[in-house]
């Protein structure tokens, strides 16, 4: 075989494989990208019921009640809030005033259902997109 | 005092870092002896300052000298010995300053190891290495300063993040940070070739002890904090696809491609440019995973409170690196030559594809992981990608990685057929489909696709060990060399790897339940009894532990005790899971939040094979140590006898 056939070769199965990769990750870049959003675009954006994303924000101050493993609270960014139950055991970190990111989709009640919520390492950590979302309604706080 | 030693040997290192990085480059380049012997005494000069400066830190955690303010911020003087000395480690000071420790510790290893390099490669080399060293150095002393010392000296410190007091989390960091700072040795080789414009059989062989011994610890450290994560976020899982975790999971896909295509160049002199170009981008994967875990950019169950002014110090050193080794590549990489020609079907062959494969899954990962940052640059929005984004990417690339696994070592080099390999591996083909078809039928008839990943495992199993049947029965599996050893035992155990994790994340049983002391639950088969709950005492927290009595068919069987741990100086709960394997699959329960009139929620998993994840990964370094162990690496002689007289396998 020639080099140059070879490289042939090499370029067509590089080809191949990139494009069977491109296009899997286009789809599953369409189908899985999760957004974020603070109560305040949730309530300008009307979001469908069964679309997944993610809601950040603080717990609200004497927002939690605990009905076995149900758990209710509030999540706000000062400007809007919205109405949380979560069904399982809290992340460690989780706590009232804190930062938090909750995962799920909004019911026909209005009431978003988390289906996960995500916990941290490190408690002074405040997630980006909750800064940001803070910051934008005017509630930010530099602790420095 | 001590720490102002400590201090003072770090601002050493890095003055020795500079003359280490300089002088023995203008050496080589004019073939100066003198300039170039130096870059051997600075190494290990360097080692010497930047271990004294790590000692120095210890002993301030150690005694708990709370004047030292990084010692406040992560020690407590009520925390056990271990975690003082993990605490070190535990934060973004100290870490970084182990990342220097290790980096120096790199380059002495060479400049003992390396007296049969030539001269002028092994004086490029350790500078290159002083030059990485000189940004971490600096970026220790002008950013990251561990040293810092606080007036007046609080009465005690604010102890470490409960959730990084774990004897996994304690060695977690040293290993990866083993296996990242090693790709800096390939770093360093792939420019000082590319400086010298000579990529042969012979460099080869001495950077492919280095790439194994990265790749091993990278995949011990990658195992550990995934067993961690199992262990300790109480959700059952141990991959979440996690921005911190694809960081590290980059340039190890990176690393193993680099770890067989090193091999074409050893034998067969062909692929040297793609070699070079792979050993550049493993370290820049592991600078930009430094960046990703340090910097905070994206939004990540593992992120720590960040400072972006060292983000961006790590970001323009990432660019540096990964720039001016692309640069020099394509300055002087059209002058590499390949030598070997090939037919598409031969064992280089199968290497291309295995390099192509993993380079698109590290592309994939990349992609998955950096989107977010883009859509944020370019629109302002917010987005997460998540595991099923990697699910539908990752996996079905696997597919051909892993089928084409066992079929290339059975390729001689140059040219060969597909229809003999294949013969040879007819025990093992029938074996896997039926393993896939009893794992359709038998355990799970819905899931089509975890059947066939399950075939897959076992077919990586069963493929890599019938490379050894040919010698067990002529009786020479005792000739064996080791490197072919250490990569049958590598392949196989990835087969372990694959069956614990298909098994554990499609064949899990769960259950969540709120009980009261008495209650009883049926899970699983079993008989699940909240006997009692009470509170301990620990050396620096208060846990409420419940304890749960797990009997079969009447008779007991086992005692879980999870606890929920109250850390005292942080005021801060962790939950501690219970676990009981019998290496067959993990009896696993959590304790949730819960008083005596409402009751505790539990949760318990039965994660079948879930143990055989962390087996498999630990055997698969294991296979690089042996392979390591290999005669003709440990001599590392450059001796070059025709090719054809390697061993096949």
């Amino acid at each position: 075989m020639t080099p140059k056939r070879r490289r042939l070769w090499l370029l067509l199965g590089s080809l191949t494989t990139l494009g069977v990769a491109a296009a899997l990750v286009l789809t599953a870049l369409n189908d899985n990208l999760v957004f974020f959003y603070s109560p305040t675009q949730v309530a300008e954006k009307s979001i469908g019921p069964e679309r997944r994303f993610r809601l950040g924000g603080l717990v609200e101050e004497g927002s939690v009640q605990k009905e076995g493993q149900i758990v209710r609270f509030t999540i706000t960014d000062t400007n809007k809030t919205l109405k949380v139950t979560y069904r399982g055991i809290l992340p460690d970190l989780f706590r009232e005033g804190q930062g938090v990111i909750a995962e799920g989709s909004i019911g026909p009640d209005g009431v978003f259902t988390a289906r996960e919520i995500l916990a941290k390492h490190d408690e002074n950590y405040m997630p980006p997109e909750v800064a940001k979302a803070l910051k934008e309604s005017g509630q930010w706080k530099d602790k420095k | 005092m001590i720490p102002e030693l400590g201090h003072f040997a770090l601002i050493l290192a890095l003055a020795v870092a500079l003359v280490q990085g300089t002088l023995p480059l203008i050496g080589a380049s004019r073939g100066d002896l003198r300039l170039m012997a130096l870059g051997r005494t600075a190494a290990l000069t360097q080692a010497f300052l930047v271990l004294v400066s790590f000692g120095a830190l210890t002993q301030a955690y150690v005694t708990s000298d709370f004047s030292v303010l990084n010692v406040v911020d992560n020690s407590h003087s009520a925390k056990p010995l271990l975690y003082k000395i993990s605490g070190v480690w535990g934060n973004h000071e100290g870490s970084m300053l182990l990342w220097a420790l290790i980096l120096a510790l790199f380059g002495a290893a060479v400049a003992i190891f390396g007296n049969n390099l030539p001269d002028t490669l092994r004086s490029r080399v350790l500078a290159i290495q002083a030059l990485i060293g000189v940004g971490f150095l600096a970026f220790l002393l002008f950013t990251s300063n561990p040293f810092a010392r606080v007036f007046p000296a609080p009465a005690d410190g604010n102890g470490l993040n409960p959730l990084l007091q774990d004897p996994g989390l304690a060695f977690h960091p040293p290993l990866l940070y083993l296996g990242y700072v090693g790709y800096s040795v390939t770093y360093a080789f792939a420019v000082a070739a590319l400086l010298e414009g000579r990529v042969d059989a012979a460099w080869a062989r001495w950077v492919r002890p280095w790439a194994l011994a990265a790749w091993c610890f990278l995949t011990l450290g990658i195992a550990l904090g995934s067993w961690w994560a199992y262990y300790i976020l109480g959700w059952g899982g141990f991959w979440f696809w996690d921005p911190v975790e694809n960081a590290s999971l980059m340039p190890w896909l990176a690393g193993t491609a680099l770890l067989h295509s090193a091999i074409v160049v050893e034998k067969r002199d062909a692929l040297k440019s793609w070699t070079v170009l792979l050993a550049l981008l493993a370290f820049s994967l592991s600078l930009l995973g430094t960046f990703l875990v340090r910097s905070g950019v994206l939004t990540s169950v593992h992120a720590f409170a960040q400072d972006p002014s060292r983000g961006m110090f790590i970001l323009a050193f990432l660019l540096l690196v990964t720039g001016g080794g692309l640069a020099l590549y394509a300055w002087r990489a059209p002058q590499l030559q390949g030598g070997g020609l090939f037919q598409p079907v031969s064992r280089e062959g199968a290497l291309i594809l295995n390099n192509l494969l993993l380079c698109t899954l590290a592309v994939t990962v990349l992609l998955g992981t950096l989107y977010p940052l883009f859509l944020d640059l370019l629109t302002g929005n917010k987005v997460s990608v998540g595991p099923p984004f990697f699910n539908a990417t990752f996996v079905p690339l696997c597919a051909p990685l892993f089928a084409a696994l066992c079929v290339g070592p059975f390729l001689g080099w140059k040219r060969a057929e597909l229809g003999p390999a294949l013969m040879r591996l007819r025990v093992a083909l029938v074996v896997s489909l039926a393993a896939a078809l009893f794992a359709m039928t038998m355990i799970d008839s819905r899931s089509t696709l975890a059947a066939l990943a399950f075939g897959f495992g076992v077919w990586l199993i069963v493929g890599s060990l019938a490379s050894l049947t040919d010698r067990f029965r002529s009786g020479t599996l005792r000739t064996i060399p080791r490197s072919t050893l250490g990569m049958v035992i590598s392949h196989a155990s990835l087969g372990v790897v694959v069956l614990g994790s298909v098994a554990t994340s499609s064949w899990n049983t769960e259950l969540m339940q709120t009980m009261k002391p008495g209650d009883r639950i049926a899970f699983a088969g079993y008989s699940v009894v909240l006997d009692r709950m009470e509170e301990v005492r620990g050396p620096n927290y208060i846990a409420e532990r419940a304890t749960l009595n797990v009997s079969v068919g009447g008779k007991p069987y086992t005692v879980l005790q999870p606890e929920r741990r109250l850390f005292t100086v942080q005021r801060r709960q962790v939950a501690e899971t219970a676990i009981q394997t019998n290496l067959l699959r993990d009896f696993y329960a959590t304790l949730g939040e819960g008083d005596p009139k409402q009751g505790w929620v539990i949760r318990l998993y039965l994660n079948p094979l879930a143990p055989w994840i962390w087996l498999g990964a630990a055997l698969c370094a294991l296979g690089g140590f042996v392979s390591l162990s290999d005669r003709r690496l440990r001599i590392g002689a450059p001796s070059r006898r025709p090719s054809s007289l390697q061993p096949a396998e």
